[in-house]
């Protein structure tokens, strides 16, 4: 370990070759445009990085590990916390997880629901990476904007689950809620209005000088790259790769609605721009075809599934078996079958995939998550060599990073 | 040549008014409180909705600015780390005098939900809390009332405050 002495910069556990006149430079861990805790060192010729090297770590909050010691619907909120920019997201690919393990079919009501909440939950998601990633590169009116049409959608969340930002809003087995008055008609509302939004985004950024200047033919993933590193969602279709798990592996509803998957061959950060917008026009697409199925859904809202999901409420009050089961469900937990199931969903970021070992009790033996944003961190040691500091800002804006699922 | 207008004797007569060093310190310290851009984790989410268009903070006269140096009031919104633990200590002490510390929902309060080998349970075990919101995450609402709450309190503060150190927990 290097002694921490004045003249030579100290870092703890990496060790620098120094022998000419390289700059390391030291980007975060708190650093306003590094979406979160992330800590870059940048080793720089003049202005140009050679070597970047992230470290992250820096949220790590032990999530797997708590996972091991709760039982399933307990663990739930905690995936709020991860990428706690499109919660419902998290909630729902642990809760698809958690219902393959032990095979229950959830209502279709319930699935229009999820549908809803998984869409919003996209444009949310989007809406925030336009706001931060323009305001990184200076476009605080674009950083208004997008959020002022964010309230909207979190209003409409906050009236169905009660949550603003951690939304628990998904069950194993269903959804608790059914859907408030007026629901509907406001998300159509706000869905009326939103081609004119992008529109508003589009006509600030599209043709802006400065905006091509620091998106165009900057952060460049080649196809190769993009599949080495593991790249998935966005980042991987702006390279190239026409892949969408909602295509590929429908779950859901996904194969019963019409919808387009954008992507670009360029693989520069303007692609990327390109393609969250048009990504947001498709979830207002999907979201309109999924307001009218919800009509002729039956009212049920949980899977009926008594060894492991707790009987409705009226069941409970009137049966003395189904208020027993309730009450073994809630103190014990559900004791899922021997086995292992990993569930990849499309979360608004990319591929986010939830492994399970179920050695039979009530507790997971193991829950790995892969979330996306990792991966795309881990592209920064070789996408940012070559690029200027100034350029670091804007790529790690559209890796669109975020550091609870990073680090879990 | 310029005429003056205002007669000094008449009308409410001087423009003067009197006050004590006290108010017009206070005055200006709890209407330009300027917080660290501090967002640790989700709730560093609903910290920039609360400063974002429809919360607008800078009606408070509050500004995010990410140097520590410009800045007097630290918003701790998220959880803290024991990676992360001693950036914030450092943080806190570039921070010049007089500075205020909010800590921001249930994990910079206690550690919250976290209770693990990684998390610090509770930013006051490592620097010095002025006030606490509840709320996984608080909405905006909360976090503008307590900047609120913190105004009112330093609106109380003698101006040539013989700082007591501020101890920790």
């Amino acid at each position: 370990m290097q002694q921490p002495n004045r003249l030579r910069p100290f870092f703890e556990n990496i060790t620098f070759d120094r022998d000419d006149n390289e700059l390391v430079l030291n980007f975060g861990p708190q650093h306003p445009s590094a979406h979160g805790q992330l800590r870059l060192m940048l080793h720089l010729q003049q202005e140009q990085i050679v070597k970047s090297h992230p470290d992250i770590g820096y949220l790590h909050r032990g999530m797997e590990k708590m996972a091991e010691n709760m039982i399933y619907n307990e663990f739930l909120p905690t995936t709020d916390r991860m990428d706690y920019i499109a919660a419902s997201s998290n909630n729902y690919g642990f809760a698809l997880a958690v219902e393959k393990l032990i095979n229950v079919e959830v209502p279709r009501r319930a699935k229009v629901i999820r549908m809803l909440l998984l869409e919003t939950n996209r444009l949310m998601s989007h809406l925030f990476w336009l706001a931060t990633t323009a305001l990184d590169i200076g476009a605080m009116t674009v950083f208004l904007y997008a959020f002022r049409e964010r309230e909207y959608l979190m209003d409409l969340v906050e009236d169905y689950c009660g949550a603003r930002l951690t939304h628990s809003a998904v069950r194993i087995g269903g959804v608790p809620l059914d859907l408030p008055d007026n629901f509907l008609t406001d998300l159509r509302k706000f869905l009326d209005k939103l081609p004119e939004n992008i529109k508003d985004y589009e006509d600030l950024l599209d043709q802006n000088r400065i905006w091509k200047m620091r998106m165009e033919n900057v952060g460049t993933i080649s196809k190769e790259m993009a599949l080495d590193w593991g790249c998935s969602g966005p980042m991987l279709r702006a390279s190239g790769v026409n892949w969408d798990i909602r295509k590929e592996e429908p779950y859901e509803l996904y194969d019963e609605v019409d919808f387009d998957v954008p992507f670009s061959d360029k693989g520069d950060n303007y692609a990327r721009y390109k393609l969250y917008m048009e990504e947001m026009r498709q979830s207002a697409r999907i979201l309109y075809q999924v307001i009218d199925m919800y009509a002729g859904t039956s009212p049920e809202l949980m899977a009926h599934a008594p060894k492991f999901i707790s009987p409705s409420k009226i069941e409970m009050m009137t049966q003395n078996y189904s208020l027993q089961q309730h009450f073994v469900l809630v103190t014990q937990g559900m004791r899922p079958p021997v086995g292992e199931v990993y569930v990849p969903t499309e979360s608004p970021k990319g591929e986010l995939g939830f492994y399970i070992n179920s050695q039979g009790g009530p507790y997971p033996y193991k829950l790995k998550m892969r979330a996306p944003s990792f991966w795309h961190t881990g592209i920064l040691t070789d996408l940012l060599p070559g690029h200027y500091i100034p350029d670091v800002v804007s790529i790690i804006g559209t890796t669109n990073i975020v550091f609870g699922e990073i680090d879990r | 040549m310029a005429q003056h207008k205002i007669d000094f004797t008449k009308d409410g007569g001087l423009p003067v008014a009197l006050t004590t060093i006290d108010n017009v310190v206070n005055w200006g310290r709890s209407n330009s409180l300027w917080a660290l851009t501090y967002g640790l984790a989700c709730c560093g989410i609903e910290m920039m909705a609360s400063g974002a268009s429809r919360y607008d903070f800078d009606r408070f006269g509050t500004i995010f600015r990410a140097s520590p140096r410009q800045s007097e009031l630290m918003i701790v919104a998220g959880t803290l780390t024991k990676k992360h633990a001693e950036f914030i200590k450092r943080l806190y002490d570039q921070m010049a005098e007089p500075r205020w510390v909010i800590s921001m929902g249930s994990c910079a309060n206690t550690g919250g939900m976290f209770n693990t080998y990684a998390t610090v349970q509770g930013v006051d075990r490592v620097i010095p809390v002025d006030l606490y919101l509840p709320g996984c995450a608080p909405r905006p609402e909360t976090l503008q009332y307590g900047v609120m709450m913190l105004q009112q309190r330093i609106r109380k503060e003698k101006a040539n405050r013989s700082l007591k150190p501020k101890r920790l927990m």
